[in-house]
C-alpha cells in the first residue's frame, strides 16, 4: 500500500476492482465502513462476482476477468474527454508534459520494437527526446503531439464506452455511472482510494492492470493524499516483508537487484545503476544506490567485503535467465534440478497445472519442507485415492519434513500491507520436537562451513565468509538479526564539518538509512528497513495507538518503511506552493523554512516547493504516465484477453494473450484455444471469508464452518446444463479435472461479451488432502502454466473450463 | 464482610496460598478456605498475556494470546487468543480466520518431528534432528560441488548454483527471511522465490 488501513477513512470514494475486501481482508475492510459512515465516503465494487463487499456497495458493475485494463482504459479516456482531471497536478507533478522521441509508435496492439519471434520488444524507442541540456524536452503547454499526454490521449481514444461493453461485458450505463463517479474525484479536494488484491495481479497482464490504476490516480490528483493511492491489499501477513527482503530469484534485501551476467564487475554494475535527474533539481534518490549495494555486501560477507575486491562482487551469483518459481518447476520437469526447499510453502496446491507439478517434484532426487503443518507437498508421494493418485513406489524423491515454529511460538517482525513491521513475541513453546526456521538455517549454514573448510569443494568463499556474529550461533535471536537488518557502524567517521565530533560511532546501530555510506564503514542488511532498530531500541516494539492529528497516521505504533512514513509521496498531497489541497486532510506542509506535519515528510525536510517534484524516486521527479522501457509490454496498457479466453481479442483478434508474456512450448499446446468448444466457460479462482489459503482446513472451527470443496455457477448456466443446486459436477480443463458439489447462485450472472454470452464459473481454493476438512480439489488442478510478463504472477483468475453434471458418490 | 473484599482480590485468594492472603491476615481463615475449595480458580489469573499479530491475512490484526504450563509437560501452551482491542487497525476485531487461531496453534496436524520418506517408500519414518540436518546438509554440498557454475560459456566468473532451489515462506518474520536469504544466498543459490507471485 502507499497508504494504510487506518488512512482509508480519510477517503471520499472507494474502488474495489481486483480484490474482495470485505471477505479476504474482513478487519481492514471496516475502515470503508467507518468512511461511509463518518465521510458519506461512497463504495464502488467490480467484480465478475457478486462479492459480499458488493453487497455493502453503493454501485456495483459487473465485469469479465481479465479485462480490467479495457475497463481503466475507458474510465481514463471518459475523464479525458470530459476534461476530468487534476489539471495542476497532471502539470506539474506527472510526466504529461514530458516530450517522447521519434520512432515511437503504436497500432493494433503492438508498440514499436516488436519481435514475435522472440516474444519480445526492442524498447529502444520507448524514452523521452533529450535536449542539449542532457534532460528530457517537456512542452508545459501540452501541445507538442509527441508529449506523454498527446500520447495518451490517442493511445485510449479506442476505448469508448461501446468499446468497453463490448470487451468486458459490463452495460455501457453502467460502465458510465462508475466512470462519473470516479472522475468526479479529479477535484483537487476529492480523494479516491484504490483497493486491489489478486484478482489483478494473477493475470499474464497484472502488472499493467495495476498501472492502467496508477496512471488514472494520477490523473485524478489522487496519489499521495490521505485517503487516495494504490492500495495493494497483499495476501500472507509477512509476503510484503519477505519481498522487501529481497527472497526472489533477482533481487537484494530493498529492490536492489542482482547482476546479470553481462555486467562482469562492479563498474559495469553500477554503470546501469547510476540514476542520473532526467529533470533539473530532481532528487532521483536511487542515486545513492551504491550506499545501500556496499552496505548490503557488509552486513553479508564483512571484512571479506573490500574496496579492492569490488566489495566482494564476484560473491554474488550472477544471473542469465530469471529463476522464477514457473521456470523452476518447468526445469524440475525436464530433470534439470536435484533438490528444492519449500519453507512454509505448499506449491502442490499454489502452482498451476498441478500435473506438471507432480510430475516436477517426482523427478526431483530430494525435497525438504520445512513447516508448522502437514503439507501436502510434503506428502505429494502418498497416495489419497482420487485426491492424489500417485504411484508411491515408482517415486524416488527422498523427502524430508522438518517440523517449525508458528506464530505463537516465535519471535520477530511481520510487514503488514499498511508497511508497518510489527514486532511480536512467543506466548508458546514448540510442541515436541519443532524449531525455528532461523535455527534449522543456522544448522544448515554450519554443516555446509564445516564440510568446506574441511573438505573444500566449489567456491566455499561465500559460505565460509558469511558474517555470523550471533552469541550463540547454533541459535540467532531475532534481535541481533533485527539490529543487522538495520543497519551498524563498522569504523568511525568525523564529521567533515567538525573534526572534533564523530559522525558515525563504531559499534552503533545506524539511525537511518541517509547514514548508509559506500566506503565500507557501514553494514545494513535491508535499507528500506534502516531506522527499524536504532541506539533508542526496537522501534518495531513501539506500542503507542495515540494519533495526534487524527489522520489515522499513528506515528509512534510500531515503524513503517521507509523512515516511518506512513503516506508515500506525501508531498504530493500538497499543491506546488506547498500548502495542502484539501486543509482539513493536512498530511504535510511548508511552513516558509521546512515541510512538517501529520506525516514524515516524503521529500527533503528543507527541499523548497515549486523545484524539487513529489516523486523522489523518479528520475524525472514526477509521477509516471508513461514508462519508458520500465515494463517489457508497453509504455502503456494494452487490453489483452487472457491466454484462455471465450473471445478473441476485439482489439487484434490474431493476438494469444500477452504477446510477451513467457511461455513454454509444452505449456502452450495445453492450452485451450479462444472461444473453445470444448472449454466454453471463463472460470476464475477465489478465496472464502471463512478459510485462509490451505492452512485453515487444518483448524477445526474454519473446517466446520466450510467444509467442503465447490464450484459457483449461475443459475442460468444450471438451468442450461441441467445441474441442481447441490448437485455433482466435473469441471475439466484442457490440463485436469475436478469434482465438485456445485452452487447455484445469484452471485454470477452470464455476460454478453463480443456478441456473445460469457458464463463465469467461480471456483474456491481452499482444499486438499491433509488436515481437519474434508478432503477435496482446487482450481491449480485445471489452471495454465503461464505468468505475467513482468514478475511472472501464475494466471490463475481467468481459464477456461466445461462443466458437466455427473452422478455423486453413493452415500 | 466477604462483599468488601474485592473481586481481583477475591479471585487471587481463591487460587493462591490463603494462609498469606489479605483476607486471613483479617481472621477470616475458615471462612476462605471454605469458599478456596468451593470455587474453582479463575482461568485467566494464571495465564500470561503476550502480544501477536494474526499470521494469516496482511492486514495484520493484533492478538493477545493467553498462555500457561501444561501439567503433562510443563510446556507453555496457548489456551485463548482475542483480538488486542489497542490495536489500531482491528481494535479488538477479528474475522472467522484470526477468531479460530487456537485451533491452529493446537491442530492435530501440527508437525512435531522430523520425518524421512526413504525412495519409493510408501510412509514417513520418525528421524533425528542430526540425521536429518546431516543428511540434508551432506545432499547439499555434493549437488553444489558437482553443479556450481563458476565460470559460464564466455568465461566470465558467474558463481552460481541452479540445481537446488529454495522457495521461502509468506508468514515468517522478517528476521527469518534474512537468515534464509543470507544462507540461501552465500551458496550462490539463484532458483529462490517467495509466495509473492502467488
Ligand atoms: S483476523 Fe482476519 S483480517 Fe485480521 S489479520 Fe487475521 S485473517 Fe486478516
Amino acid at each position: 500500500m502507499t497508504n494504510s488501513w487506518t488512512d482509508i477513512k480519510n477517503t471520499d470514494l472507494v474502488l474495489i476492482m481486483g480484490g474482495n475486501a470485505a471477505e479476504a481482508h474482513p478487519c481492514g475492510f471496516k475502515w470503508v465502513t467507518e468512511a461511509k459512515a463518518n465521510r458519506g465516503a461512497k463504495l464502488i465494487v467490480v467484480d465478475p462476482r457478486f462479492t459480499r463487499s458488493a453487497s455493502v456497495a453503493d454501485f456495483y458493475a459487473p465485469i469479465r476477468q481479465g479485462t480490467d485494463i479495457a475497463f481503466l482504459l475507458g474510465v481514463i479516456n471518459y475523464c479525458l474527454q470530459n476534461g476530468k482531471i487534476q489539471k495542476d497536478y497532471v502539470a506539474n507533478y506527472t510526466n504529461a508534459s514530458l516530450v517522447v522521441k521519434e520512432g515511437y509508435s503504436y497500432k493494433d496492439g503492438l508498440f514499436s520494437g516488436y519481435d514475435e519471434s522472440k516474444r519480445d520488444y526492442d524498447r529502444s524507442t520507448w524514452d523521452y527526446e533529450i535536449g542539449p541540456d542532457g534532460y528530457a524536452v517537456t512542452d508545459t503547454t501540452l501541445q507538442h503531439p509527441r508529449c506523454v499526454f498527446n500520447l495518451l490521449k490517442e493511445h485510449v481514444a479506442q476505448y469508448t464506452p461501446e468499446f468497453v461493453e463490448r470487451i468486458c461485458g459490463t452495460p455501457k450505463d453502467k460502465f458510465l455511472t462508475v466512470a462519473k463517479m470516479v472522475s468526479e474525484t479529479s477535484a483537487p479536494d476529492k480523494v479516491m482510494t484504490s483497493m486491489y488484491a489478486l484478482g489483478w495481479t494473477q493475470h499474464s497482464k497484472g502488472s499493467q492492470n495495476i498501472r492502467g490504476m496508477a496512471m488514472l490516480q494520477l490523473l485524478l490528483g489522487n496519489m499521495g493524499l490521505a485517503g487516495g493511492g494504490m492500495n495493494a491489499l497483499r495476501g500472507h501477513s509477512n509476503i510484503q516483508g519477505l519481498t522487501d527482503v529481497g527472497l526472489m530469484s533477482n533481487l537484494l534485501p530493498g529492490y536492489l537487484t542482482l547482476p546479470s551476467e553481462k555486467e562482469t564487475s562492479l563498474a559495469p554494475y553500477m554503470q546501469t545503476r547510476l540514476f542520473k535527474p532526467l529533470r533539473p533539481d530532481q532528487t532521483s534518490f536511487w542515486q545513492n544506490y551504491k550506499k545501500f549495494f556496499v552496505s548490503f555486501q557488509k552486513a553479508m560477507y564483512g571484512p571479506a567485503a573490500t574496496a579492492e575486491n569490488d566489495w566482494a562482487f564476484d560473491y554474488l551469483p550472477k544471473l542469465d535467465v530469471t529463476y522464477d518459481v514457473l521456470r523452476a518447476f518447468d526445469l524440475m520437469d525436464q530433470g534439470k534440478m536435484t533438490g528444492y526447499f519449500c519453507q512454509g510453502f505448499n506449491p502442490l496446491l499454489s502452482f498451476p497445472d498441478r500435473g506438471k507439478v507432480t510430475r516436477a517434484l517426482s523427478k526431483l532426487k530430494w525435497l525438504v519442507t520445512m513447516d508448522p503443518l502437514e503439507t501436502e507437498t510434503s506428502r505429494f508421494w502418498e497416495n489419497h485415492g482420487k485426491y492424489n493418485e500417485v504411484d508411491s513406489a515408482s517415486i524416488q524423491t527422498e523427502v524430508f519434513q522438518l517440523p517449525s515454529t508458528c506464530f505463537a511460538e516465535d519471535e520477530g517482525s511481520l510487514t503488514n500491507s499498511s508497511r508497518w513491521l510489527q514486532w511480536h513475541w512467543p506466548g508458546a513453546d514448540a510442541p515436541g520436537e519443532a524449531k525455528s526456521d532461523v535455527w534449522i538455517m543456522a544448522q544448515l549454514w554450519k554443516r555446509l562451513k564445516t564440510a568446506y573448510q574441511k573438505d573444500g569443494g566449489a567456491f566455499p568463499d561465500p559460505i565460509v565468509n558469511l558474517v555470523w556474529n550471533y552469541k550463540n550461533p547454533d541459535d540467532p535471536q531475532p534481535d541481533e538479526i533485527a539490529r543487522e537488518v538495520n543497519g551498524y557502524v563498522l569504523a568511525d567517521v568525523p564529521d567533515p564539518t567538525d573534526s572534533s565530533k564523530m559522525l558515525l560511532q563504531k559499534g552503533k546501530q545506524v539511525p537511518a538509512f541517509a547514514a548508509l555510506r559506500d566506503d565500507g564503514t557501514t553494514a545494513c542488511g535491508c535499507w528500506i528497513y534502516s531506522g527499524s532498530f536504532t541506539e533508542a531500541g526496537n522501534m518495531m516494539a513501539r506500542r503507542d495507538n495515540k494519533d495526534p492529528g487524527d489522520m489515522g497516521a499513528y506515528l509512534n505504533w510500531a515503524f513503517a518503511w521507509p523512515a516511518n512514513r506512513r503516506v508515500l509521496y506525501n508531498r504530493a498531497s500538497a499543491n506546488l506552493e506547498g500548502q495542502p489541497w484539501d486543509p482539513s486532510r493536512k498530511l504535510i506542509a511548508w511552513d516558509g523554512s521546512k515541510w512538517a506535519g501529520n506525516d514524515i515528510p516524503d521529500i527533503a525536510p528543507t527541499a523548497k516547493p515549486g523545484t524539487v517534484m513529489p516523486f523522489i524516486m523518479n528520475q524525472e521527479g514526477v509521477g509516471k504516465l508513461w514508462v519508458r522501457a520500465g515494463m517489457r509490454d508497453g509504455p502503456f496498457p494494452v487490453h489483452y484477453e487472457p491466454f484462455e479466453s471465450p473471445i478473441n481479442n476485439p482489439v487484434n483478434p490474431k493476438i494469444k494473450g500477452n504477446p510477451v508474456a513467457r511461455v513454454f512450448k509444452e505449456d502452450l499446446a495445453r492450452m485451450a484455444e479462444n472461444g473453445s468448444k470444448e472449454f466454453p466457460y471463463a472460470a476464475t479462482s477465489y478465496r472464502l471469508t471463512e478459510h485462509f489459503h490451505y492452512w485453515t482446513k487444518h483448524v477445526q472451527v474454519n473446517a466446520v464452518l466450510q467444509p467442503e470443496f465447490f464450484v459457483e455457477i449461475s443459475e442460468q448456466l444450471a438451468a442450461e446444463k441441467g445441474i441442481k443446486p447441490g448437485g455433482w459436477v466435473k469441471v475439466s480443463s484442457k490440463r485436469g479435472q475436478v469434482e465438485a458439489k456445485a452452487v447455484v447462485t445469484k452471485r454470477i450472472k452470464p455476460l454478453t461479451c463480443d456478441g456473445k454470452t460469457v458464463h463465469v464459473v467461480g471456483i474456491p481454493i481452499h482444499w486438499g488432502f491433509m488436515g481437519a476438512a474434508k478432503k477435496g480439489f482446487g482450481p491449480n488442478s485445471l489452471t495454465p502454466f503461464v505468468g505475467d510478463a513482468n514478475i511472472e504472477t501464475p494466471e490463475f483468475k481467468a481459464f477456461l473450463v466445461n462443466v458437466e453434471p455427473i452422478p455423486g458418490p453413493v452415500a | 464482610m466477604l462483599g468488601e473484599v474485592s473481586r481481583r482480590q477475591f479471585l487471587k485468594g481463591a487460587g493462591a496460598s490463603v494462609a498469606g492472603s489479605a483476607m486471613g491476615a483479617l481472621g477470616f481463615m475458615g471462612v476462605e478456605e471454605a469458599v478456596a475449595a468451593s470455587i474453582r480458580p479463575f482461568k485467566l489469573a494464571n495465564t500470561t498475556e503476550t502480544r501477536n499479530t494474526c499470521p494469516y491475512c496482511s492486514v495484520g490484526c493484533g492478538i493477545i494470546m493467553y498462555s500457561e504450563s501444561s501439567k503433562a509437560d510443563g510446556k507453555r501452551k496457548i489456551m485463548h487468543i482475542e483480538g488486542d482491542v489497542d490495536h489500531p487497525t482491528n481494535r479488538g476485531t477479528l474475522c472467522p480466520k484470526g477468531a479460530a487461531l487456537l485451533d491452529f496453534v493446537n491442530a492435530p496436524t501440527r508437525t512435531k518431528y522430523p520425518m524421512h520418506r526413504a525412495p519409493g517408500a510408501k510412509e514417513f519414518k520418525r528421524v533425528s534432528w542430526e540425521f536429518a540436518l546431516d543428511r540434508i546438509a551432506q545432499l547439499m554440498k555434493e549437488d553444489r560441488d558437482r553443479n556450481f557454475v563458476a565460470k559460464n560459456k564466455d568465461g566470465v566468473t558467474v558463481n552460481r548454483w541452479t540445481t537446488t532451489g529454495f522457495l521461502a515462506a509468506s508468514a515468517t518474520t522478517n528476521e527469518t527471511a534474512f537468515a534464509t536469504y543470507k544462507v540461501v544466498r552465500s551458496a550462490g543459490m539463484l532458483v529462490f522465490d517467495n509466495q509473492a507471485r502467488v
